[in-house]
């Protein structure tokens, strides 16, 4: 379970989060939906520690995110990524890009390590581009490229970050596609995303972010169906 | 015009293994002074991007010194610079250190440059995935920027060997500290140095074609 507590962040005098409280239940899809600047992206690297806090806690199966004593680099392996650009390492093919955290963070051997990618890739539909470097993928296979990078790690939790927000149009379907399958599958899920269609298909919760504040959450249903803030109807009126 | 000078070429030919040798002092300084300038180069410029201040400042004022001052200048410093304060170096110390020094403060220019244009997120993507800032630097970030600065770096080897010439001023015999003194002692001087002129031009071609053979081997992406 990943618990918020109170979350305050600052980037210098600019308070983007100004108290946030959240809690994901395991197996749950939450995505997250706001105008840009709205403090979204920044909970996800809060989550997972690339961004310190200045007031509040975040808790992953209860260990504390931003204490001293954690060991972040082990509590990570616990949290896929997946960003906007993508940021498949170009210097290394596929293979190499999903099999190289497991073999050096967990410790996994080359054979083993190689397995799992392999497995990944053909998880998210890249088998057959298992040589290819970076460069020679489309926008959608590099997105989905960076979910299996994620994957291999075995993580508990995916978060996602605007994941189809850089692609061309018609290649968002597919790494929408391979979102449903990973939802499917039961991970827990949190979806910061413009993508409506996908937020009210798949996710079990939605919540509307506005200047730092969590405005409201709850079923997609009534999320976009009856939404209780005036802010979200605003926003959800302007993106339809 | 009286032109009276006739070419002999001979003595030149029979001393050729000499020179020879002497350029393989050369590129043995050279290399070398290119690979102690790498690792330094590396960690001077991770000094002045992201060191504390006493020591950026000092990273800064290397760079500056090897890249703003004469290369000869440098040169003196490990001879006459040092020597002033009762330090003497072998002539061979005094050419390594002097030129390690600029190709240190040049390719640390150059990394710097490198570092600047991986973007930040790979360093993101890399932590996320559980990896060490140790581990996200030596597999995801360095690795990158080495093929940036690649092709500067073997200009930088090229500019080593041809610098490494000035040696002769502080009295290391490597190639053009041996013409010097073969030329001195037969008179034939025009004719050592234009064979020694086309030593040098074929040692940096075979390294511009050895760097070529390697980077296509490498770079594969």
């Amino acid at each position: 379970m990943i618990e918020i507590k109170d979350l305050h962040k600052y980037f210098g005098d600019l308070h983007v989060l100004k108290g946030i409280d959240l809690n994901v239940q395991k197996g749950e899809v939450l995505s997250i939906i706001g105008a840009s600047g709205s403090g979204k992206s920044t909970l996800l690297y809060c989550i997972n520690g690339l961004e310190a806090i200045q007031k509040g806690e975040v808790l992953v199966d209860g260990v504390s995110v931003h204490a001293k004593d954690t060991d972040l680099n082990k509590l990570r392996t616990k949290m896929g990524m997946v960003f906007q650009q993508f940021n498949s390492f170009p210097h290394l093919t596929a293979l190499e890009n999903v099999a190289l955290a497991p073999k050096i963070v967990k410790g996994k051997s080359k054979a083993e390590a190689k397995e799992i990618a392999r497995a990944q890739l053909e998880h998210v539909g890249l088998g057959d581009k298992i040589d290819n470097y970076p460069s020679a993928l489309s926008g959608g296979q590099q997105q989905r490229l960076a979910i299996a990078r994620a994957l291999a790690m075995e993580p508990e939790y995916m978060l996602f970050d605007e994941a189809t927000s850089a692609l061309d149009p018609e290649l968002v379907g597919e790494v929408l596609d391979t979102m449903r399958l990973l939802a499917e599958e039961g991970m827990t899920m949190i979806c910061v995303t413009h993508e409506m269609g996908f937020a009210r298909d798949v996710s079990d919760r939605v919540a509307y972010f506005h200047q730092g504040i969590m405005e409201e959450i709850g079923p997609p249903k009534q999320i976009f169906g009856e939404p209780t803030s005036e802010h979200t109807a605003k926003f959800l009126a302007n993106v339809r | 015009m009286n032109f009276e000078y006739t070419f002999h070429w001979r003595p030149v030919m029979r001393k050729l293994p000499d020179l020879l040798e002497a350029s393989l002092v050369t590129l043995q300084v050279s290399v070398l002074s290119m690979i102690i300038g790498i690792v330094l180069g590396l960690v001077l410029a991770l000094l002045r991007m992201n060191g504390p201040k006493p020591l950026a400042w000092i990273a800064s004022a290397w760079v500056e010194t090897a890249r703003n001052t004469p290369a000869l200048f440098q040169l003196f410093f490990f001879s006459f610079g040092l020597g002033a304060f009762g330090m003497h170096l072998t002539p061979y110390l005094i050419v390594l250190f002097g030129l390690t020094f600029n190709n240190a403060g040049y390719l640390a220019e150059n990394f710097r440059g490198g570092f600047q244009a991986v973007p930040d997120t790979q360093l993101r993507a890399a932590r996320s995935l559980g990896m060490s800032a140790w581990q996200s630097y030596t597999r995801i970030i360095i690795p990158q920027v080495f093929r940036i600065v690649y092709h500067p770096m073997t200009n930088q080897l090229v500019w080593a060997v041809l610098m490494s010439s000035l040696a002769m001023i502080v009295g290391f015999r490597e190639l053009a500290g041996e013409t010097q003194a073969l030329a001195f002692k037969t008179f034939r001087i025009f004719e050592y140095f234009a064979v020694t002129a086309l030593i040098y031009y074929a040692m940096v071609k075979i390294i511009l074609g050895i760097s070529r053979l390697i980077a296509w081997r490498m770079f594969r992406y």
